[in-house]
C-alpha cells in the first residue's frame, strides 16, 4: 500500500519537477517568476493532444513536437513580455508575465473551450504491472523513466556544454558574464527555450496521466511547480528535482490519508513550514547581504 | 439624513452604482496592498485571502450577533489583521520572493481551508442578511474609501511612513538608523491587512453573497496589477489603478469574450510602455509648484527608478 502511494507520488512529483525546472532556471537568471510557465505547459498538453487526435501521431513524436512548438512561445514571451523590462523594476516584469499568462489562458479558452479533453485510449496502451503488493501502470513508469531522462539531458547541457556554461556564468553574475563576451540574451532565450520544453514535455505527461487538458491547467499546476522550485531553493536545479518529487509525495501520501479535500493546500503548507525552518529553501544557497 | 440618501441612491442607476462601488472596494483594497508592497516594499501575493478574512468574519458576525455594522466593520478589519500579524510574524523574517510565495501559498490555505469548514458553509458560500445601518452600502463604501484615501495620504509623510519608505529603500541602512525592522514591517502588514478586512466586510454586505473561491490567487494578481499600474507607493496612483482596473472589466464588455483576452495583452502593452505604472515616478506637490514657477526641478538621487 505504502509501495504503491509512493509510486503514484513519484510519478506526479516528476511532472512537478518537469515543471518546476523552468521557474528555477528563469529566476537563476534574470531574477524573475515567470507566471506565464504553467501557460506554457498548458499549451505543451494541448499541442500533444492536437498532435494524437488530429495528426495521428504517435505519443512520442507529439511529445516532441509539443516540446518544440511551446520553446518558440517560450522565446517569443521572454522577447515581446519581458526583454523591454529587463532594466526596469522587477515588480513590473512580474506583472507583464501575469499579463501574459492570462492572455494565454483566455486565449486557450477561446479556442479550445471550457471543457476538458481527454487523450484518445489508443494514445498510450497501459498495462498493469504487478510488483509485490503495488500495481504499477505502465504510464507512471513512463512518466518517471522520460522526466528522469529529460532532467539527466538538462544536466548534461547544463554541466557539459558550452551554452551550459554560459548560463551557469550569467546566473552566476549577469554583468560580468556580459564583460566575458558571452552573448546575456541569447542564453537568457536559450534558458527560456530549455524550460518551455521541459514544461511542455511535462504537459503531455500529465495530460496522458489525468487524461484531461483544459484551460485552465496551467493555473494550480503551475503554482505547485513554483512552490516545488522555492521548495527546494530557487535558482537550484537539483533543488527543483527534490522539491518537486516531495510535493508530489506528501500530496498523494495527504490525500492517502483521507485529506482529499485538502488536496490543494497540501503543498503550500509543507512549503510554508520548510520556508520557516530554512528561509531559503532546502537546496538554496544561503544569501550574503552586504552593505 | 439617512432616509435622503436612501432617496439618491434608490434613484441612481443601479449599473453604474455597482460599478462605483466596485471601485470604492477596490480602491481600499489596492490601498491597503500599497502600504504593504509601496511602502513597505514586501511583495504580497495573498491580499485577497485578508480580504476573504474580513469578508467571513463579517458576515458571520452579523449573522450570529447583528452588531452595528460600523462596529462590525471595525471588528472584521482587526480580526483580519490579527490574521495578518499571526502570519506576518513568521514570515516576515523572510526576503523577497520567498515572502511572496509564502504570502500565495497562505492565501491558497485559507481558501481550502473555508471550502471545508462548516461555518462558512463550505463550498456553497454564505448569503449575507442586510447590514445594520441607517445608511444605503454604496455611501459607506465611498465613505470609507475616502478615509482610507485619507489616511494613508497622511500616513506617507509621517514618521511611520517615513520609515516604512526607509525600509522598502535599504533594509541594513534602516536597521542602522534605529528602525525597529519587524515592529514596522508587522505593523505596516497589520495595517494593510486591516484594510482588506474592511474591504471584504463590504465587499460581502454589498454583494450579500460570498464564496471562498472568489477570493482566489486571481483576486491577489488583480489588487496587486491596480497598485503596479498605477505607480508603486503612490495613494493617487493605486486610487488610478483601482479606478481603472474595477471599471476595465465594464468598460470592455462589449467585447464579452475576448474580455480577458484584452485585459491580459493590456497589462502587458502597459507595463512596457509605462514600466513603472501610470503614475510611477510624477511627483505632484512639485508638479503643481513648477506650474506655478515656483521651484526649478532638481531630480533627487534615486528618484528616476521609482518604486522599487
Amino acid at each position: 500500500m505504502l509501495l504503491q502511494q509512493l509510486i503514484n507520488g513519484v510519478a506526479l512529483g516528476s511532472t512537478y519537477a518537469l515543471i518546476a525546472l523552468g521557474y528555477t532556471m528563469v529566476y537563476g537568471i534574470i531574477t524573475l517568476i515567470n507566471f506565464a510557465h504553467g501557460e506554457i505547459f498548458m499549451a505543451g498538453a494541448f499541442v500533444g493532444l492536437l498532435a494524437v487526435s488530429i495528426l495521428k501521431l504517435n505519443i512520442f513524436v507529439a511529445m516532441l513536437l509539443a516540446m518544440v512548438v511551446s520553446m518558440s512561445i517560450g522565446v517569443v514571451i521572454e522577447l515581446i513580455a519581458y526583454r523591454p523590462l529587463r532594466r526596469s523594476s522587477r515588480l513590473s516584469a512580474l506583472i507583464s508575465a501575469i499579463g501574459v499568462s492570462i492572455f494565454l489562458s483566455s486565449l486557450a479558452l477561446m479556442i479550445f473551450g471550457a471543457d476538458a479533453k481527454g487523450f484518445p485510449s489508443t494514445a498510450f496502451p497501459v498495462r498493469q504491472i504487478k510488483v509485490g503488493e503495488a500495481e504499477i501502470s505502465s504510464l507512471q513508469l513512463l512518466i518517471i523513466g522520460i522526466s528522469a531522462l529529460l532532467m539527466m539531458g538538462l544536466e548534461f547541457i547544463v554541466k557539459k556544454t558550452k551554452i551550459g556554461k554560459a548560463m551557469r556564468a550569467t546566473s552566476e553574475d549577469y554583468n560580468t558574464a556580459a564583460l566575458m563576451g558571452i552573448n546575456v540574451n541569447r542564453v537568457i532565450s536559450f534558458t527560456f527555450a530549455l524550460g518551455s520544453a521541459l514544461a511542455a514535455a511535462g504537459g503531455v505527461l500529465v495530460g496522458v496521466l489525468f487524461n484531461a487538458v483544459s484551460f485552465n491547467m496551467g493555473l494550480m499546476a503551475g503554482l505547485k511547480a513554483f512552490a516545488a522550485a522555492v521548495l527546494g531553493g530557487i535558482g537550484s536545479i537539483p533543488g527543483a528535482m527534490l522539491g518537486g518529487l516531495m510535493l508530489g509525495v506528501t500530496e498523494v501520501l495527504g490525500v492517502a490519508a483521507g485529506f482529499s479535500s485538502y488536496r490543494d493546500a497540501i503543498a503550500f503548507t509543507i512549503l510554508v513550514l520548510v520556508l520557516l525552518v530554512k528561509p531559503t529553501g532546502l537546496l538554496g544557497r544561503k544569501i550574503q547581504k552586504k552593505v | 439624513m439617512g432616509s435622503f440618501l436612501h432617496d439618491i441612491v434608490a434613484n441612481a442607476d443601479p449599473y453604474f452604482l455597482q460599478i462605483l462601488v466596485n471601485i470604492g472596494i477596490a480602491i481600499i483594497l489596492a490601498l491597503g496592498l500599497n502600504v504593504i508592497t509601496g511602502l513597505t516594499g514586501q511583495l504580497s501575493l495573498g491580499h485577497a485571502a485578508f480580504m476573504s478574512v474580513g469578508a467571513f468574519a463579517s458576515a458571520i458576525l452579523t449573522i450570529k450577533t447583528g452588531l452595528p455594522f460600523t462596529l462590525n466593520l471595525i471588528l472584521a478589519g482587526g480580526i483580519s489583521a490579527m490574521a495578518g500579524l499571526l502570519i506576518g510574524y513568521p514570515i516576515l523574517r523572510l526576503t523577497g520572493d520567498y515572502l511572496a510565495i509564502c504570502t500565495l501559498g497562505f492565501a491558497e490555505i485559507v481558501k481550502v481551508v473555508f471550502l471545508n469548514l462548516e461555518i462558512t458553509n463550505k463550498a456553497l458560500g454564505l448569503t449575507v442578511p442586510p447590514a445594520k445601518t441607517s445608511f444605503p452600502m454604496p455611501v459607506i463604501v465611498w465613505i470609507c474609501a475616502i478615509l482610507a484615501i485619507v489616511a494613508i495620504t497622511f500616513l506617507q509623510n509621517s514618521r511611520f511612513g517615513r520609515a516604512l519608505k526607509a525600509i522598502r529603500d535599504d533594509e541594513i541602512a534602516a536597521e542602522s538608523m534605529g528602525i525597529n525592522l519587524t515592529r514596522y514591517k508587522l505593523s505596516s502588514f497589520a495595517l494593510g491587512t486591516f484594510l482588506a478586512g474592511a474591504g471584504g466586510s463590504l465587499y460581502a454586505h454589498f454583494l450579500s453573497y460570498i464564496n471562498p473561491s472568489d477570493f482566489s490567487f486571481l483576486k491577489s494578481v488583480d489588487i496587486l496589477s491596480m497598485i503596479v499600474l498605477g505607480g508603486l507607493g503612490s495613494v493617487p496612483g493605486a486610487v488610478i489603478g483601482a479606478t481603472v482596473l474595477a471599471a476595465a472589466p465594464e468598460f470592455l464588455r462589449f467585447m464579452s469574450q475576448y474580455r480577458m483576452l484584452v485585459y491580459g495583452a493590456l497589462l502587458v502593452f502597459l507595463m512596457v510602455f509605462r514600466p513603472n505604472g501610470l503614475l510611477g515616478g510624477v511627483n505632484f506637490v512639485d508638479l503643481v509648484l513648477r506650474k506655478m514657477g515656483k521651484k526649478p526641478h532638481i531630480p533627487l538621487a534615486g528618484e528616476r527608478e521609482g518604486g522599487r
